[in-house]
């Protein structure tokens, strides 16, 4: 039940403001400038609760959204939608910008009365909504257009329309992972996770049913005998064939009664893109990279830094994008880096030494070796060493997850599973990836 | 200062600009990060930087450190900065210093020098930026740098004027932040004297710091009164375009002018004829100007010239001597008293206010009482309306006493309520102070309460029954009058609480009307009682029993009330009690009883009012003439005066419940026991330190006592105490004690029965040392020297000596210093022993971290099992903490076991070691045996290492009694007719350890004339006779 939503630019003026309910008044708008993109210290909490209303906000790069409430809600909920917000209004005028919102104010105030009414979330399906919220103006539509919409929108399947024909029938399947990670200096794993998005792209004609099947332990193991036999016959040769997935959630578009049941992900999908499933798990990660750091205090005026990093993955796999950032101590006043392979730069801006290596090969190790000096300060508190963190992405799922099957199955038109041209896609990327120095 | 135009520093302006465009937070803070790491390097760099950069990456720091960011370096480049001779480059330095170096940074020192050097240059920007940094800071440490320098500035003659005005404003704030360190030398002569000098910017700040140190040491100073009068004068006579530059909107140097009128304020009226001439020329110049026509409309003409005229007034008020001039303040403040300015009128009120207090202008000051009451009632501000008021209250007096006491009850209704409680007050005291009928004081207070019941202080209503009670004559009028209050629906409860007390002592003179019968008053009173709080309730309870007393005719009435559930099972304690005495008081005691203790109310003793001294601590400042009040106080012939508060509450009734305890104490106490009266709760007392009975071996008798006391009423414990008494002392001769007979005897007695006063007295002080001479006399030992040293064993001092003390005893105190008391108490049967410590805390802190532990040095550990209860780690002031230690003996020792107590006092930690009483001889019992048993046993034990003997000298007088004391209290028997030679002694007993039993025979023959003993133990076991015979040698 949110109150109402907010849209500020960088300074804190208003660009969007939609009120759904009486209790909000307008003074809540002013109230979250002064206290949150105002305020001295940063405020961190994406929750902010003043004077008993309660502020929800997310940023995307200079633009602020905020949903307010006097009523208890479901924080995530209204954080997935403030998400799917951004979501629908990049679909519909590309980046999320100042300058770009205050293009389509018009549309983007269609767009609120639709996806929220009274502070409930609605269908937030961007296809669908471009089916009546369009940006050619004012279109008068015939009544069978219309009662069209209406009985889809309103119908079991909201999701889809009638009648899509593609001359090829293709589609593509991502799943992106995220890793996190923290590690000890000495290279203990104090936590790991990951999370994991399958986005799916479709473009089939009819109201296909489709049928996935991926490596996860429940589904595999319910299927009884012929994936245990799997099991017993691919031990030897793969260390795993199955993962633990610790928790999942699905598009609407899967029936999760069968899910239930059955254990198998059947649906009829959505035309264009979406993200058909979400998963996280904890057991079992491959972690592309490791650190090992090496940081010697020579004296107050002086600091060695040495940092190795090593690639754990199949040597004919190759990751990119790699970057490692190392803290260095605020009374830093000059900074020798020597690195083997990348690019090592002292950036003092943000009091970090950024290590950028374009492309690294599995199974290889870099290093770096940075001399630090230091300047005598007042300040008597030592350096807390902050950890090492590290950005790359690598062409395998950490999480071990496998895309088992995608079958496509449309009983009233002319084509088969084997005529669907299918693209699989892996992409393993670092979240909060540190190592502690 | 140069613009960054002319100067440079462009690096700067770009870094601001910059910060400026900085789109976001984070912008900006990636933005300063660089620019710190870029001066960072600078900084750390090799090449020397010019001053110049030096100077703009200070002013970059500067700026970030402005911006709200923390900066840890630059202080020394800073520093570097003040020993450029650039105007600019020291500037920033400076600027940095006053900004960033607290007080007690490290480099204060070096700052410190740089700025005396700059204070010896000769050029006088230098001088004057090092003044002004030291006035920015003005730390404790540059006080004491600076404090020579300069004084030397501010006196010498080659400093220029703006320069010396720096000077003296700086010396003003080192002054003000440490007075205690400048020093005060020749110059402090010489300052006076800048009051003639010729820049008035200088005698400006002169004035300050003259006044300053006049308010230290007025003496000193004395000249400058002189010297402030003839500058004073040459300003006021002045005309304002002499004065150029210091003339504001036409007043001529107001500021200073201020200042030297305040100056003067330090001082009485000058002596010098001529001197106060001229001062009272000055002032009435002042006062002629106030009525010249205004040179300007602009407020700050009249804002100048007004504070210059109050501060004349004040200086007028202050000299109280003139009286011409103290009528034409007075006068002139009247014009203003309605005046359009608010602020005016409220200075004016202020100022009239101490006006009225001098006896020349008190009667001008009655003239504006007019005014003054329309101010009161129509002026908008609260602060004005509160000022009206005090001034009221200070220009009243006998002659219209009653008409501004009407005025300020009528406007009391109305008053806010933040100056309610202040006037209600106020009215009481001036009602009371002038009153010349007192029907009139009593008809005011009335309605007080009715007007403003809930400010009205209970000082208020307990002065009104003071002094009906003194006044006779008021007594009926005061009876009538509340009773017709009362009758009202909605009383306050204040009233309830004077009529109350009013009519149960005066009822009677009303009773003869049938209007108010006794009956009639009774039931208006009761009417009134389930509206209020339990104390009011217990003074209308008060008030029944004297009706009681006074109407014998309604004695069952009154009855029935105090029998009902209501009272007589009250939850409140108070109200219970006191409803069952008086309902057993009415029932039991004869008609002149009660009239005897109920009688009325003696008349109060005279003294200060209370409501005055309430108003005195209230507002300390408001009553600005005390003495003038208390010089009227004896004329007043009927105000007797109490110090309410505990005499004149509602406790009038001789036989108070609260002295009942005391009461029943003395009816039920036992003749003979003097002590046992003096105890409160024996039994709780007794429990907290139960060790030094030195006889009850059993603990559970303190325990059972302390039950009993916590069961039994309160008379029933001070019996009980007695019993203890008694039975102790018999415990003490049932043990055998040496002193069976004669004066030891007695003292026996004493400890007896001094028990009890021990136990009620709190484990330190007097009752102890006696405690411990007592046993001291009885041992024969010398005091235990209570030092905390450490002696060569390990021990605290004193620790061996007390340790002989108990070989012969078990009970007493064992170790004594300011900070504990330790106490002893143990209990042996057969080979198993029980030892109770009990640490008193001495001091009024809580000891921590305390911790015991017991240490059994060589093969003690093997000879005695020590079983040790845990201690806790706190012992709260004045409290005392138990311990228990379980000694089972297993075969004979030589050692005694070694306490080791520590903990933490006022931060220090503190270590006592001593050494627990724990001896063989203690696990002996005595052995009853006839003559030939005992020779039997004598000769059975002949092998020499069964037996020890020894010769020594006595070490105190050979006395028969006091050895066979000690013998006893060694637990061996003494038998007699067993030896032929009646002087020697012969004593038998068992010692117990786990393993066996050991006979002890031994054989003590003293020689009177050579004061020598000879002392012959033999023991069944090898060793043991060795070890009894040195205790006990020691003991002789």
């Amino acid at each position: 039940m949110i109150g109402g939503l907010f849209i500020y630019n960088h300074k804190g003026e208003v660009l969007i403001s939609r009120v759904y309910r009486d209790d909000i008044g307008r003074n809540a708008v002013d109230a979250f400038r002064v206290n949150v993109i105002h305020a001295r210290q940063q405020v961190r909490s994406p929750v902010t609760n003043i004077a008993r209303t309660s502020f929800f906000h997310i940023k995307r790069s200079n633009i602020w959204l905020a949903a307010v409430t006097k009523q208890n809600v479901n924080a995530a909920m209204v954080f997935e939608f403030l998400h799917k917000m951004t979501d629908v209004m990049a679909a519909y005028f590309g980046k999320v910008t100042e300058e770009n919102i205050k293009n389509n104010f018009v549309l983007i105030y269609e767009i609120l009365d639709e996806i929220l009414d009274f502070g409930y979330p609605q269908n937030t399906d961007t296809g669908i909504l471009k089916t009546f919220i369009t940006q050619q103006g004012v279109k008068s539509q015939t009544k069978e257009e219309t009662s069209q919409i209406t009985s889809q929108v309103t119908g079991q399947i909201g999701w889809r329309r009638e009648g899509i024909k593609y001359r090829r029938n293709e589609l593509f399947l991502d799943v992106l992972e995220s890793v996190n990670l923290l590690m000890s200096p000495q290279g203990q794993v104090l936590s790991a996770h990951v999370a994991g998005r399958i986005v799916m792209k479709s473009y089939l004609s009819g109201m296909p049913e489709c049928k996935f099947g991926i490596n996860d332990k429940v589904l595999m193991e319910s299927k009884g005998g012929k994936s245990g036999q799997d099991e017993g016959r691919g031990g030897a040769s793969s260390t795993k064939t199955s993962i633990a997935i610790d928790d999942c959630q699905f598009h609407q578009c899967v029936k999760l009664s069968k899910f239930e049941t059955e254990h198998s992900i059947s649906f009829i999908p959505p035309d264009g893109e979406f993200e058909l499933m979400r998963y996280r798990t904890t057991k079992d990660i491959s972690l592309p990279f490791r650190i090992i750091p090496l940081v010697r205090e020579v004296g107050r005026q002086k600091m060695e830094v040495k940092i190795v990093v090593k690639s754990n993955f199949k040597p004919s796999l190759l990751a990119q994008k790699v970057e490692v950032r190392i803290p260095t101590p605020l009374n830093t006043s000059g900074v020798q880096v020597i690195c083997m392979k990348g690019k090592a730069k002292y950036k003092a801006s943000e009091n970090a030494i950024v290590w950028k290596i374009k492309r690294m090969g599995g199974m290889k190790e870099c290093q770096l070796s940075a001399e630090i000096e230091l300047l005598n300060t007042n300040d008597k508190r030592k350096w807390t060493r902050p950890p090492i963190s590290m950005n790359f992405e690598v062409p395998f799922a950490p999480s071990g997850f496998k895309v088992r099957y995608l079958k496509v199955f449309e009983p009233k038109l002319n084509y088969s599973d084997h005529d669907v041209i299918k693209w699989v896609r892996y992409i393993g990327r670092s979240g909060l990836y540190e190592t502690r120095c | 200062m140069p613009t960054v135009k002319g100067d440079g520093m462009r690096g700067l302006a770009v870094f601001i600009s910059d910060i400026r465009n900085c789109k976001s937070k984070e912008a900006e803070i990636k933005r300063i990060n660089k620019e710190l790491a870029n001066i960072r390097s600078k900084f750390k760099g090799d090449k020397t930087l010019d001053g110049y950069q030096k100077k703009k990456y200070v002013c970059k720091l500067l700026f970030i450190f402005l911006l709200g960011h923390d900066i840890d370096f630059g202080h020394m480049e800073a520093v570097n900065l003040l020993s450029s001779n650039k105007y600019t480059e020291k500037q920033i330095g400076y600027l940095f210093i006053s900004v960033l170096i607290g007080a007690n940074n490290d480099l204060m020192k070096l700052v410190i020098q740089a700025i005396r050097n700059d204070l010896a240059s000769r050029n006088p920007v230098h001088i004057t930026l090092a003044l002004q940094c030291v006035a920015n800071i003005g730390s404790r440490e540059m006080a004491e740098g600076l404090s020579v320098d300069i004084p030397k500035l501010l006196v010498s003659g080659d400093t220029i004027d703006s320069v010396k005005q720096s000077a003296a404003l700086t010396l003003l704030r080192l002054l003000r932040s440490s007075p205690d360190i400048i020093p005060m030398g020749e110059w402090t002569s010489r300052i006076i004297h800048l009051l003639n000098d010729q820049h008035m910017g200088v005698v400006t700040a002169a004035a300050s710091l003259i006044e300053n140190l006049v308010k230290k040491n007025p003496e000193e100073y004395k000249g400058c009164v002189s010297l402030a009068v003839s500058r004073l004068s040459r300003i006021v006579t002045s005309s304002y375009t002499d004065l150029q530059d210091y003339t504001y909107y036409f007043v001529p140097a107001p500021w200073l002018s201020v200042k030297l009128l305040r100056l003067l304020q330090n001082y009485p009226p000058p002596e010098d004829p001529a001197v106060k001439t001229r001062l009272t020329e000055c002032l009435e110049t002042i006062l002629n100007k106030a009525q010249e026509p205004p040179k300007s409309k602009k407020v700050q003409h009249s804002n100048a010239k007004n504070a210059v005229l109050f501060e004349a007034i004040n200086l007028i008020i202050h000299m109280d001597s003139d009286p011409n001039l103290l009528v034409r303040a007075c006068n002139q403040l009247g014009q203003f008293l309605q005046h359009r300015e608010t602020n005016l009128r409220y200075l004016a009120l202020e100022s009239m206010c101490l006006l009225a207090t001098s006896e020349f202008s008190h009667e001008a000051v009655k003239k504006h009482q007019e005014t003054v009451i329309t101010a009161l009632k129509t002026e908008r501000d609260v602060s004005v309306r509160q000022r009206a008021v005090d001034l009221l209250y200070a220009m009243c007096d006998r002659t219209n006493a009653e008409e501004i006491v009407g005025e300020m009850l009528e406007y009391l209704e109305s008053a806010d309520y933040s100056i309610r409680e202040e006037m209600v007050l106020k009215v009481a005291i001036l009602a009371e102070k002038y009153a010349v009928d007192y029907t009139w004081y009593v008809d005011v207070i009335l309605n007080l309460i009715r007007i403003a019941g809930d400010y009205v202080s209970e000082e208020v209503w307990y002065r009104v029954i003071q002094i009906v009670i003194n006044r006779d004559d008021v007594q009926g009028y005061a009876a009538k009058t509340v009773f017709e209050a009362l009758q009202a629906p909605a009383c306050h409860e204040n009233m309830v609480k004077v009529g109350g007390y009013i009519m149960g002592e005066f009822g009677n003179l009303i009773a003869g009307d049938p209007r108010s019968s006794p009956l009639v008053q009774f039931q208006l009173l009761h009417s009134k009682y389930h509206l209020c709080s339990p104390a009011t309730r217990g003074l209308l309870l008060s008030t029944y029993i004297k009706f009681i007393n006074l109407f014998p005719e309604i004695k069952h009435t009154i009855q029935d009330v105090l029998k009902s559930d209501n009272n007589m099972r009250n939850s409140d304690v108070e109200l219970q009690q006191r409803s069952i005495e008086y309902l057993q008081l009415s029932s039991i005691a004869t008609a002149d009883v009660l009239a005897t203790v109920l009688e009325e109310m003696p008349p109060f003793p005279e003294r200060e009012s209370s409501i005055l001294a309430k108003l005195k601590k209230k507002k300390p400042n408001s009553v600005p003439d005390g003495s003038e009040q208390k010089d009227q106080m004896p004329k007043l012939p009927t105000a007797q005066m109490s110090n309410s508060s505990d005499s004149a509450q509602p406790t009038s009734i001789n036989l108070m419940s609260q002295s009942k305890a005391d009461a029943l104490v003395s009816f039920e106490e036992p003749p003979s026991t003097i002590t046992v009266t003096t105890t409160t709760t024996p039994g709780v007392t007794f429990a907290g330190f139960p060790g030094d009975t030195g006889t009850s071996l059993d603990d559970n008798f303190g325990d059972s006592l302390t039950n009993l006391g916590a069961g039994a009423p309160e008379s029933g414990i001070t019996l009980q105490g007695f019993d203890f008494g008694e039975s102790s002392t018999d415990d003490f001769l049932d043990q055998g004690s040496p002193a069976a007979s004669g004066a030891a005897s007695a003292s026996v007695d004493l400890l007896g029965l001094g028990t009890p006063t021990q136990t009620t007295a709190p484990p330190v002080g007097g009752g102890d040392g006696f405690l411990v001479d007592m046993f001291d006399t009885l041992t024969t030992s010398s005091p235990a020297p209570a030092t905390n040293g450490m002696d060569l064993g390990g021990l605290t001092g004193g620790a061996e000596e007390a340790f002989k003390k108990f070989i012969c005893k078990n009970n007493g105190v064992l170790f004594e210093n300011d900070l504990l008391q330790i106490g002893v108490k143990s209990e042996y049967r057969e080979d198993l022993g029980r030892v109770w410590v009990f640490y008193g805390n001495k001091t009024s802190f809580q000891l921590n971290a305390f911790c015991v532990d017991i240490s059994t040095p060589g093969d003690l550990a093997t000879s005695l099992s020590v079983q040790q209860k845990p201690v806790g780690g706190e012992v709260e002031a004045g409290a005392q903490v138990k311990q228990q230690f379980n000694m089972a003996c297993v075969q004979e020792f030589t050692d005694a076991p070694i306490l080791n107590i520590q903990f933490m006092y006022s931060g220090a930690q503190q270590k006592i070691n001593l050494k627990l009483p724990v001896v063989l001889s203690k696990y002996i019992t005595p052995a009853e045996m006839d003559s030939g048993n005992f020779f039997g046993r004598w000769k059975a034990l002949s092998n020499p290492s069964q037996e020890s003997q020894q010769i020594f000298k006595a070490s105190a007088p050979i006395d028969i009694e006091t050895t066979k004391s000690k013998l006893l209290g060694f637990n061996v028997s003494v038998l007699d007719n067993i030896d032929p030679n009646p002087e020697n002694f012969v004593s038998a007993g068992v010692l117990h350890t786990r393993n066996q039993q050991v006979g002890i025979l031994v054989r003590l023959e003293p020689n009177k004339q050579a004061q020598m003993y000879r002392l012959t133990v033999r023991a069944s076991r090898d060793r043991v006779a060795k070890i009894l015979c040195d205790l006990l040698q020691s003991q002789l």
